[in-house]
C-alpha cells in the first residue's frame, strides 16, 4: 500500500517545521512586514535549540532557547524595516546569508567541528503519540492565529495595520507596535521550527540544515493566502510531498528526484492557485500577486 | 569636488563595510584572536604572490555570478535561481564538452555558448513564470533552482558518472578541451570573459537606451510603465541575459581545472551568494560590482589564509559579508551633522 498511516506520520513530521514557519511569516504578512528571513530565523534556532540542549541536557530548554534566540535575531527585521524603513527583501535576504555563516562560525568555535554536529548523548524531544509534542504546538498555534486574526481585537489591530496603517494610527493604534510584535511572534514561531528540526526530526545540527524550507514557508504563505488554516493546507501539501518522495525513495527513485519534488509541487500548485485567481480578477489584474 | 568625497565617506556603503570590518574585529577579540593580525593576513593571503592566482579564479566566479544577479537587479528584479542556471550551464558544457564531434578549440566555444544557452533557457522559464503565471520572480527564480541542482546531480552521479570513480563526477574533458590558462596558474582565459562580460554591462548601462530603460525601472516601474517601458519583455529579457551569465559561470567552472563537471564543486563555494551580495553592495552598478566582487573574493580566499595562520574559521568572512548587507539594507549612515560642520569650515 502506498498510502497508509506510515506515509500520513512522515508526512506530519516534515510538515511542522513548515507549518510553525509560515505561520509567522502569515502573521508578518497580515502585519504588513514581508518577512523572507524565516530561513534564517529557522537556522538560528536549529543551532541554539542544539547548543542548549547539549550543554545543559535538557531539549525543553533548548526549544525555549531557540525561540528566545530566533525572536531575538528577528529584531534585526523588526528594525530595519519598521524603524528605519529598509528594503524587506533585501534584509530577509542578507538575515538567511548570515545566520549561515554565523552559525557554521559557530559550530566551529563553539563545537569546533566541521560541516555536522552529532553526538548519541545529544538529547531529543521526546515523541508523544509518534509525533514531536511541538507538532501539538503548532496546530494549536493554528487555531489560535485564527481565532485572534478573525475574531479578537489584536488580530483586527494587526490586520488593519497591515492594510492602512495611517488609518489605523488614526484611530491610535501604532502600526510600529504591532508590526514589532507580529515579527517578534514571527521569530518565536521560527525558533520553535528550528528546535523541531534540529531536536525532533532529526537530532544533530548541519550547516545549512533549513534546506530551504524557509523559502518553502514563504511560499506556504503566498499559497495559503496568509490565512492560517491556509497555511496549514499548503505546509500539508508539502509534508505529503516530501514524505511521499521518501517512500518513493523506497521503490527505486534516485534521491535527486525525490529531492526536487517538494519544490516542483509548490511550484505546481502557485501556478494553479495564482491561474485561478487570475482569471477572476481579469481584466483589471496589474499582473503580479501581491 | 570636495562635496563628492565628502558624499562618498557619508555614504551607506562606506559605513555598512566599516561597520562589517569592525564588527568582525569584536568577534575576533571574542575567538581570542588578534583582530589586526588576522586582517593583515586576510589581506596577505588573498593578495601576495601566493594568493593573488586564487583570488583572481575566484573572482572569475564571483565577478560572473554578481553580474548575472546585477543585471536583473538595475531593473529591481531579484534573481534568486543562480544556482540552478549556473549549475545547468556547467553540466551542459560538460557534455556538450565530452560528446562534441568538433575540434578542441572550438569545442570549447560550442560548449561556452551551450552553457550560456542552458542558463538562459531556465532562467527565462523563472521569468515566464511570473509574466504569465504570476508567481512572483523571487519565488518562481529560487524554487526552480533545487530541481536543476537535483539534476545535475543526479546526471553526474548515474548516466554521466566517470566509470569507476567513486566521486560523484563526470569524466574528464577530452585533451585541449579546456580555457587556456595564463602561464601556470589556474587563471584562465574566463577572467577575460567575465571582466568582457562587466564591460558590456557597463556601455549598456550607461550608453544605451536600453540601459536607460531598466535604470528607470529600477528607480520607478510605475514611472516606467507610464513611460512606455514594456515590463514584461524587458523581465523576460534581462532574466534572459542574467541566466546566460550564470550558465557561462558554470561553463567556465567546467572548463578549468579539474576539466569536469564535479557534483557540489560550483554550489558549495556560494559563489551565487556572494554575487548577490556583491551586487547588492554596489546598488548593481557596473564599477561599483567589479569592486564589490574583487573584495568579497579578496574576503573569501583571505579567509582561508586566516584560517591557516590563527585558526579563526574562515566562515568568518561570510558572517562579515552578511553584516554588510543587513547595515545597508537598514540604510544606516553616519550622522550627517558630522558632516555638514566640517563642511561649513571648508
Amino acid at each position: 500500500m502506498f498510502f497508509d498511516s506510515d506515509l500520513l506520520m512522515s508526512a506530519l513530521r516534515a510538515l511542522t517545521p513548515i507549518l510553525l514557519a509560515a505561520l509567522g511569516g502569515a502573521i508578518c504578512e497580515r502585519a504588513g512586514v514581508f518577512n523572507i528571513g524565516l530561513e534564517g530565523m529557522m537556522l538560528m534556532g536549529c543551532f541554539t535549540a542544539v547548543a542548549t540542549s547539549w550543554f545543559t541536557g535538557s531539549p525543553w530548554l533548548g526549544v525555549l532557547a531557540a525561540a528566545l534566540a530566533a525572536a531575538a535575531y528577528s529584531l534585526i527585521l523588526a528594525v530595519g524595516t519598521v524603524t528605519l524603513r529598509g528594503d524587506a527583501v533585501v534584509l530577509g535576504v542578507a538575515m538567511n546569508l548570515l545566520a549561515v555563516g554565523l552559525t557554521s562560525f559557530l559550530l566551529r568555535t563553539v563545537f569546533g567541528v566541521q560541516g555536522t554536529f552529532d553526538d548519541p548523548s545529544l538529547a531529543g524531544l521526546p515523541l508523544i503519540g509518534g509525533l514531536s509534542p511541538l507538532a501539538y504546538v503548532s496546530w494549536a498555534a493554528v487555531a489560535v492565529a485564527a481565532l485572534m486574526l478573525s475574531r479578537h481585537v489584536w488580530g483586527l489591530r494587526l490586520r488593519g495595520v497591515g492594510e492602512a496603517p495611517d488609518a489605523a494610527a488614526t484611530l491610535g493604534v501604532s502600526p510600529t507596535k504591532y508590526k514589532y510584535a507580529a515579527v517578534l511572534v514571527s521569530g518565536v514561531l521560527c525558533g520553535l521550527a528550528g528546535a523541531q528540526l534540529a531536536l525532533g526530526n532529526v537530532t544533530l545540527f548541519t550547516e545549512n540544515m533549513t534546506a530551504g524550507r524557509g523559502w518553502i514557508a514563504v511560499v506556504a504563505v503566498m499559497l495559503g493566502r496568509a490565512l492560517p488554516l491556509g497555511v496549514l493546507l499548503a505546509a500539508l501539501l508539502f509534508g505529503l510531498a516530501e514524505a511521499a518522495g521518501f517512500r518513493l525513495q523506497g521503490l527505486g527513485l534516485p534521491q535527486q528526484a525525490t529531492d526536487a519534488a517538494p519544490y516542483v509541487v509548490t511550484l505546481g500548485a502557485l501556478f494553479l492557485t495564482t491561474a485561478r485567481r487570475r482569471r477572476r480578477v481579469r481584466p483589471s489584474s496589474t499582473g503580479a500577486a501581491s | 569636488m570636495n562635496n563628492r568625497i565628502l558624499g562618498a565617506l557619508r555614504s551607506p556603503i562606506t559605513f555598512s563595510v566599516l561597520a562589517g570590518v569592525l564588527i568582525g574585529a569584536l568577534f575576533l577579540v571574542g575567538t581570542g584572536a588578534d583582530p589586526i593580525a588576522s586582517y593583515e593576513a586576510v589581506l596577505t593571503g588573498s593578495l601576495g604572490a601566493d594568493g593573488i592566482g586564487s583570488t583572481l579564479t575566484t573572482g572569475t566566479s564571483v565577478l560572473g555570478m554578481a553580474l548575472a544577479l546585477a543585471i536583473p537587479l538595475r531593473a529591481g528584479l531579484i534573481n534568486l535561481g543562480g544556482d540552478g542556471q549556473m549549475v545547468l550551464g556547467g553540466i551542459t558544457a560538460a557534455v556538450t564538452g565530452l560528446y562534441s564531434p568538433l575540434p578542441a578549440p572550438l569545442t570549447v566555444v560550442l560548449a561556452l555558448l551551450a552553457g550560456m544557452a542552458a542558463g538562459a533557457a531556465y532562467a527565462a522559464l523563472a521569468a515566464l513564470c511570473e509574466n504569465h503565471f504570476g508567481v512572483p520572480l523571487l519565488v518562481s527564480s529560487l524554487l526552480l533552482s533545487y530541481p536543476a541542482v537535483s539534476l545535475a546531480s543526479y546526471l553526474a552521479r548515474y548516466p554521466l558518472k566517470e566509470p569507476g570513480s567513486s566521486l560523484p563526477q563526470t569524466r574528464s574533458l577530452p585533451d585541449g578541451v579546456a580555457l587556456p590558462a595564463f602561464g601556470d596558474s589556474t587563471v584562465t582565459w574566463g577572467l577575460v570573459l567575465v571582466v568582457l562580460a562587466a564591460a558590456a554591462y557597463w556601455f549598456t548601462d550607461q550608453r544605451t537606451a536600453i540601459g536607460y530603460e531598466i535604470r528607470m525601472t529600477g528607480l520607478n516601474s510605475r514611472f516606467a510603465a507610464y513611460a512606455g517601458v514594456e515590463r514584461r519583455g524587458l523581465t523576460l529579457k534581462l532574466m534572459s541575459v542574467s541566466g546566460a551569465t550564470a550558465g557561462l559561470v558554470g561553463a567556465i567552472g567546467v572548463l578549468s581545472f579539474p576539466y569536469r563537471f564535479v557534483d557540489g564543486s560550483l554550489t558549495a563555494p556560494g559563489y551565487t551568494w556572494t554575487g548577490l551580495t556583491a551586487a547588492l553592495l554596489a546598488t548593481a552598478a557596473p564599477l561599483g560590482t567589479v569592486v564589490a566582487s574583487f573584495f568579497f573574493a579578496v574576503l573569501q580566499v583571505g579567509g582561508l589564509a586566516m584560517e591557516r595562520t590563527t585558526e579563526v574559521p574562515r566562515e568568518l568572512t561570510q558572517v562579515l559579508q552578511a553584516i554588510v548587507i543587513v547595515f545597508l539594507a537598514a540604510r544606516l549612515r553616519f550622522p550627517s551633522r558630522w558632516f555638514n560642520r566640517r563642511k561649513e569650515a571648508v
